[in-house]
């Protein structure tokens, strides 16, 4: 761009992309990564058939199979045959125009958004897509990064490029340090209680902030990831040498001058001094507690300390009305402490929280712990190269001991597609992102946690804050 | 473009697509078959009968062509799913006072409109509903107009690239396609190449 005007990083990522812009006309702008799942993309492949044209980019795009997979042995085939049709329809598609693809038995197979960064093609100052709304998680590499439905997948794939208008800028500022039992996924869960699940629309975040600084690259995903829950179709931030580090030596990772090359440009990509966004809040890092949702969706959250509120308090009819049927879904009484409500499951994965930090938070509070005798406790890590570490690390016997289930990669009982659910009543805490109704199975009643409460809750079998162990 | 209809109500805030169509109908690699699958957990017993008292059960509802709904429809997952379901039951327009922005994108490539209502236009139009179920809304495209007997004439905000596409039929993958020069152009003259699959 032509003039000094300060910039944030999400403008200057975005004004990096724009291949065209006609008068009136959406931009169009330039892809850097497109991911691919088995569930959103059968139908753009579909089109492209009917159409006769071919992937623009093949070698920028990048497909393998998650939500609809089984999480048990590998050996096993997938029974389900509306599955099994769904992730051999991929493979062939990937197979026919020439796709890189990580198929259900690949050693590197896992969540489409914790393996794009684990294999180093997430990077700084990319536009990042997949036709998955939590495509967000890789902006914590300072990538916009955004979910996109099946015909803006075909569109993609198409042209590599997509018509877009530019998104409102949003500061989230989180200042502070985190108290012990406090983690990224409060932040976020914090935020979404905060300015609601429609509190972001129309925008993009950029999270900034001492607090967001101290966090890990692994943990910054877990904010980002959820952006889409308070409404933003992206959320970012800026690249520092804990992204560097991270990103440095993974397989797609830039390599030697590329590197240097590479690293230099990224240092250009954080918000400029002086740059304004159109809307900012604050979080108090000091101030947070652990949190965790009452409701049916995922603005509906509080302290664990809290007690579930009462719809008569809420002046708006609507709203109202939101939470009396809320709390008649989750068949949870006005007043009453959320913790010690009694559970049935606990999910411990999804792309928020199924990398090696989370795997490790909760291992920390199950080691030596047996999981209560009323819960099923899941853990499914997030990748095949997760698991391998996870077990090179002993997590593996940790989570068995306890009486935990370790299982293969995979999207889960996040979304439920693949028999991994709850019972109709059953009530969860789980490290996912949606507590929407039967998100994890028809009938299941959601609780939305951190790794360290889902684990805490897991040993007790009720709502725990970790604290109190 | 002119849609006149009687108008279902689902009086909810933040309907999600996870209640528009569950997750476990997309295992499918088709579009189609899906509109007896709408509101499936909220509109059929266990035993997959009907609930007769759900909206989209009504024989009103079935021929209506437009959905009035809460607040900030269409939040959470972003399949495509949804519009393709909402379009198949025989909505052509969806109204409410905010659409989530990943509904709205998948809603105007399948000819949905997601009318933005200001609040209290919105709040008047379900009282007029719930003393004249019968009434009939119109929507004109063209103007931006929503209107109905006895209520205020809405002006209505739609993205002008994509009324021009709706109304003249623009195909918007076909548009990128022939700006082929640009984007050949653009990929040429990237100086830090990020092509990681090369």
């Amino acid at each position: 761009m032509p003039s000094n005007k300060p910039r944030t990083i999400i403008e200057k990522v975005w004004d990096n992309h724009i291949v065209a812009q006609r008068e009136g006309a959406p931009a169009v702008l330039f892809i850097d990564l497109h991911l691919v799942h088995e569930v959103t993309s059968p139908q753009a492949f579909s089109g492209l058939r009917e159409r006769g044209v071919k992937v623009r980019r093949p070698d920028l795009t990048f497909a393998t199979v998650d939500h609809s997979t089984p999480t048990t042995p590998r050996n096993l085939p997938i029974v389900d045959q509306i599955a099994a049709t769904q992730v051999a329809q991929l493979e062939k598609n990937a197979t026919e125009f020439g796709i890189p693809y990580f198929g259900f038995q690949n050693l590197n197979q896992g969540i489409v958004h914790v393996i794009g960064p684990e294999q180093g093609l997430t990077q700084p100052g990319m536009t990042v897509v997949c036709g998955d709304s939590h495509t967000a998680t890789h902006g914590a590499f300072g990538a916009l990064a955004f979910g996109i439905g099946t015909s803006e997948v075909e569109m993609v794939l198409a042209t590599q490029c997509l018509l877009q208008r530019p998104s409102k800028t949003f500061e989230v500022k989180v200042e502070g340090t985190l108290k012990p039992g406090v983690s990224a996924k409060d932040i976020i869960l914090a935020l979404c209680a905060k300015i609601g699940i429609g509190g972001g629309t129309g925008c993009v975040f950029e999270f900034t902030g001492s607090a967001i600084r101290a966090l890990s690259m692994e943990e910054r995903m877990t904010v980002c990831n959820m952006s889409i829950e308070a409404g933003a179709r992206a959320g970012l931030i800026a690249p520092d040498e804990k992204t560097y580090e991270y990103i440095k030596g993974r397989k797609f990772a830039p390599k030697g001058e590329e590197w240097d090359k590479a690293v230099a440009f990224w240092k250009t990509l954080p918000t400029d001094e002086g740059a304004t966004y159109d809307y900012t809040v604050s979080i108090d890092a000091d101030a947070l507690e652990p949190m965790i949702t009452f409701g049916t969706n995922p603005g509906m959250g509080m302290a664990i300390s809290g007690a579930v509120p009462d719809p008569a308090s809420q002046s708006d009819p609507l709203e109202r009305e939101s939470l009396r049927k809320a709390l008649q879904y989750m068949n949870l009484q006005a007043g009453q402490p959320i913790a010690g409500q009694k559970i049935d499951v606990v999910f411990i994965g999804s792309c928020t929280n199924s990398r090696m930090t989370d795997l490790r938070a909760a291992a920390s509070v199950l080691k030596g712990r047996k999981v209560s005798p009323s819960v099923r406790v899941m853990v499914v890590p997030g990748s095949q190269e997760i698991k391998r570490q996870a077990e090179a690390e002993g997590l593996d016997q940790v989570f068995r001991d306890a009486g935990a289930e370790w299982r293969e990669a995979g999207c889960s009982m996040c979304i439920a597609m693949n028999g991994d659910q709850l019972s109709p009543g059953q009530y969860s805490v789980s490290t996912s992102n949606r507590n929407f109704e039967g998100r994890q199975g028809k009938g299941g009643r959601t609780f939305l946690a951190s790794p360290l409460t889902a684990a805490a809750s897991a040993v007790t079998g009720v709502v725990t804050d970790v604290r109190s162990l | 473009m002119q849609i006149q209809s009687t108008v279902a109500v689902l009086p909810n805030d933040n309907i999600d697509t996870d209640q528009i169509i569950p997750a476990r109908f997309l295992k499918t690699i088709s579009k189609e078959g899906l509109g007896d699958q709408l509101f499936c957990d909220w509109r059929y017993n266990a035993d997959g009968s009907p609930k007769a008292d759900f909206v989209l059960n009504t024989p009103a509802a079935k021929a209506s062509k437009v959905l009035l709904a809460g607040d900030n429809f269409g939040c959470g997952s972003s399949r495509e799913h949804a519009p393709w379901a909402l379009t198949q039951y025989g909505f052509q327009a969806v109204l409410s006072t905010s659409f989530a922005d990943i509904f709205k994108q998948n809603s105007l490539k399948n000819r949905l409109l997601p009318i933005v209502m200001p609040k209290d236009a919105h709040a008047a139009l379900f009282v007029a509903l719930e003393k004249d179920p019968a009434l009939q809304v119109t929507i004109d495209l063209p103007a931006q107009t929503l209107s109905w007997p006895g209520g205020p004439a809405v002006e209505f905000p739609i993205d002008a690239f994509a009324k021009d596409c709706l109304l003249e039929g623009v195909d918007e993958i076909g548009y990128v396609l022939k700006q082929d020069s640009a984007i050949t152009a653009f990929e040429a003259q990237r100086s830090i190449s990020l092509n990681t699959l090369a």
